[in-house]
């Protein structure tokens, strides 16, 4: 081998070396959300970059985030040293496998929030980070089609059914967009919207009655959604193309239509039913697992990322709403203005009833979600009677309610023990 | 070296490597879905077999495995013929045909999304041409029959060109002795195909099947893109069974079912096509 050669050799393999070391200083953040490319940038140079140490962020999909998180706790041995995200997620993970984050000293202004975050123990499991909702947007050129007298901002559901359907009739197409995709959130339609309405409860309501009327609304909905909403899992995408332009998603899910075209489009509250305007919080926390390998470093990290100053660049950079007390400045971008308002909106209005997010179902969180993707499928796309889907169902999501022993949460009223499916 | 061991150490490494990355992880998924936290069972498999959308993702993967697999076969025999007879410009068409190779699963799905949603490609040239008065939505829970086709399309325009090198390979090995002989005693160019080509092609066609049909059983990414929720497919459910519902004991078990189907149909194909013994090219 030659000098030169040896000598690149060598350098290389230094080079490499010190990556590998300066990598390692750094606190790796391993999180599900703000995973499109943009967003994740923007939680690098915007948000990130003001913490000393230096922060490895690495966003992915769920079942990665899961397959290595769970790798390296089997391993009793890590690289990760915070996660981020979901409530619902944190929910399904063994409690033992997180540090109890009570000792730092920071914690949501909301209460609720902050009773979610321990996981049903007595010490918080993750600390909340950033929260968001759903909500409803609209293409402006649907607004002329809106029925007589209905006052967008406090719409109900016969209203929206109407809407759809004058839009359906004037354009010759069904416009109302669902995000009913694989990866669409539409069982959080089902638990925090169209139930709380109807039902005013998720769990004990689920086959009742009123659950009967529910379904036969949405089905009357579904009369003018496009029939490709089995295919939307961003209702953003079909705002911007035209194809959907009165559509519900999470605030997320619409923001680059707003941003890309803000005056185009409007945001607002979702619909009201019989027992009130149902509608349900998205809340994402930050974690510590017990094999972080620089716990300081991590719980250093976790308080930076409450701070009012991170927790407004997180929302520049996510669309994301702060979980802590801050000043909004004036110049967030449209999409993040659109949201906060119909989100006030929502929260404000008179009638409103507020859901809480499933708590208590640990791991199978996915399988209550699956009940209300089956009845969605089988009532809906299938066409199967209610009230036989609904009567099958019920047995399953009892057992869900059985095997966990979650008791009942809001808008269901309080349970001694498993919350039973009347 | 001992030239009776050698052939031994040669493949050592490859032994290893299987033993290491294939029969261990087998095996524990072996183990995940025959138990739960309470010793051996079968509740896994009766979970699975038992929930309401098994029969029809059996169904849809089986369908789709039978409506594209024949094609993927005459069409790769047509164009490693195509390509065999070629005298100038062969290198090119085959590099062409096999671009799709090299674009991911998931990528092929979108690109066939693009041409056939509501704002995509097939609807702008439609409405452009003045065929339809608005973009119409062709991939929806109501039209099956179209996600379907939409399917069988982007699955041919994916995979056939992995049937045809190993296709083309296998041709190009067959002497050309066989051909002039048969055109001396004047067969006509089908003949040839049928009496010459095809049983010569045999040890080719059963690579070739094998891979294309253990393949077929796990068609994911594309109908994911193209079918949305509306066509469930076994790998579908695997996936929601191991990351929607964090169950990894009856995803193991779905998995040794697609497994099972894999082997049963391999095993056909070894049978249908085997080379008799002591014939030879």
């Amino acid at each position: 081998m030659k000098l030169s050669a040896k000598l690149a050799g060598a350098v290389s393999g230094l080079s490499i070396l010190l990556s590998a070391a300066a990598v390692s200083a750094e606190t790796l953040f391993w999180s599900t959300q703000a995973r499109p490319a943009e967003e994740a940038q923007a939680m690098r140079t915007d948000v990130l970059a003001g913490f000393g140490p230096g922060v490895d962020y690495q966003p992915n999909e769920e079942g990665p985030w899961l397959t290595r998180l769970k790798a390296e706790i089997e391993a009793n041995s890590g690289s990760i040293g915070v996660l981020g995200s979901l409530h619902g997620v944190f929910s399904s993970l063994n409690a033992d496998d997180l540090v109890d984050l009570d000792d730092l000293g920071v914690s949501s202004s909301s209460a609720t929030f902050n009773n979610l975050a321990k996981l049903g123990t007595d010490n918080m499991q993750y600390v909340p980070w950033m929260q968001a909702s759903y909500i409803m947007a609209a293409n402006k050129e649907a607004l002329q089609y809106l029925p007589e007298g209905a006052d967008i901002d406090a719409l109900t559901y016969d209203e929206l059914i109407q809407w759809s359907a004058n839009v359906h009739e004037a354009v010759g197409q069904p416009k109302f967009g669902f995000p009913a995709g694989p990866k669409g959130l539409k069982h959080r339609f089902f638990q925090g919207y169209l139930y709380p309405s109807y039902t005013n409860g998720v769990v004990r309501t689920f086959a009742s009655d009123e659950a009967v009327t529910a379904w036969e609304k949405f089905k009357e909905l579904w009369e003018h959604t496009n029939p490709a909403s089995t295919n939307y899992n961003f209702l953003q995408e079909q705002l911007l193309s035209g194809d959907a332009w009165i559509v519900f998603d999470h605030t997320s899910r619409l923001a680059q239509a707003f941003n890309e075209r803000p005056d185009d489009f409007v945001a607002f509250p979702a619909p009201a039913g019989p027992t009130g305007r149902g509608f349900m919080p998205v809340l994402a926390g930050v974690a510590i697992p017990k094999t972080a390998p620089n716990m300081d470093e991590a719980k250093e990290l976790v308080k930076y990322l409450l701070q009012p100053e991170t927790q407004i660049a997180t929302l520049r950079a996510t669309s994301f709403f702060p979980v802590v007390d801050v000043d909004l400045p004036d110049d967030l971008p449209p999409a993040v203005r659109a949201a906060g308002d119909a989100v006030a909106k929502m929260s404000g209005s008179s009638d409103a009833n507020p859901g809480l997010l499933p708590a208590g179902l640990g791991s199978m969180g996915g399988d209550f979600n699956r009940v209300f993707v089956d009845t969605f499928e089988r009532i809906v796309l299938a066409g199967q009677p209610i009230d036989r889907v609904l009567a099958d169902q019920k047995k399953t999501l009892q057992k869900i309610m059985d095997e966990t022993g979650a008791p009942c949460w809001a808008p269901d009223a309080p349970s001694e023990g498993a919350c039973p499916v009347e | 070296m001992n030239a009776r061991l050698l052939p031994y150490v040669l493949i050592a490494p490859v032994t290893a490597f299987l033993c290491v990355f294939f029969l261990y992880p087998f095996f524990l998924v072996a183990q995940q879905a025959f138990t739960t936290g309470n010793g051996f069972t079968m509740d896994n498999f009766r979970e699975v077999v038992g929930y309401w959308k098994f029969p029809i993702s059996m169904r849809n993967t089986f369908l789709l495995a039978l409506a594209v697999v024949p094609i993927q076969l005459a069409l790769s025999l047509l164009m490693a013929t195509m390509v065999n007879k070629m005298k100038r410009g062969r290198d090119l068409v085959l590099y062409v045909w096999t671009i799709p190779l090299g674009i991911s699963d998931l990528a092929a799905g979108i690109i066939w999304l693009a041409i056939f949603e509501q704002s995509g490609f097939l609807n702008s040239m439609l409405h452009g041409l003045g065929v339809v008065d608005q973009p119409t939505s062709f991939l929806s829970y109501q039209n099956l029959t179209v996600v379907f086709i939409a399917i069988m399309l982007a699955e041919i325009w994916r995979a056939t060109a992995i049937m045809l090198v190993i296709i083309v390979a296998g041709i190009g090995l067959i002497p050309k002795e066989y051909y002039e002989a048969a055109e001396v005693f004047g067969a006509s160019p089908w003949k040839r195909f049928v009496k010459v080509t095809l049983p010569l092609l045999r040890p080719s066609l059963q690579t070739a099947l094998i891979l294309r049909v253990v393949l077929a059983f796990e068609v994911f990414a594309v109908v994911a893109a193209l079918g949305g929720s509306t066509f469930p497919v076994l790998m579908e459910q695997i996936y929601e069974n191991q990351f929607l519902l964090q169950n990894s004991g009856t995803a193991a078990a779905l998995a040794l079912i697609v497994l099972a189907i894999s082997i049963f149909f391999t095993l056909i194909i070894l049978r249908a096509l085997r080379v008799p013994k002591g014939a030879t090219i």
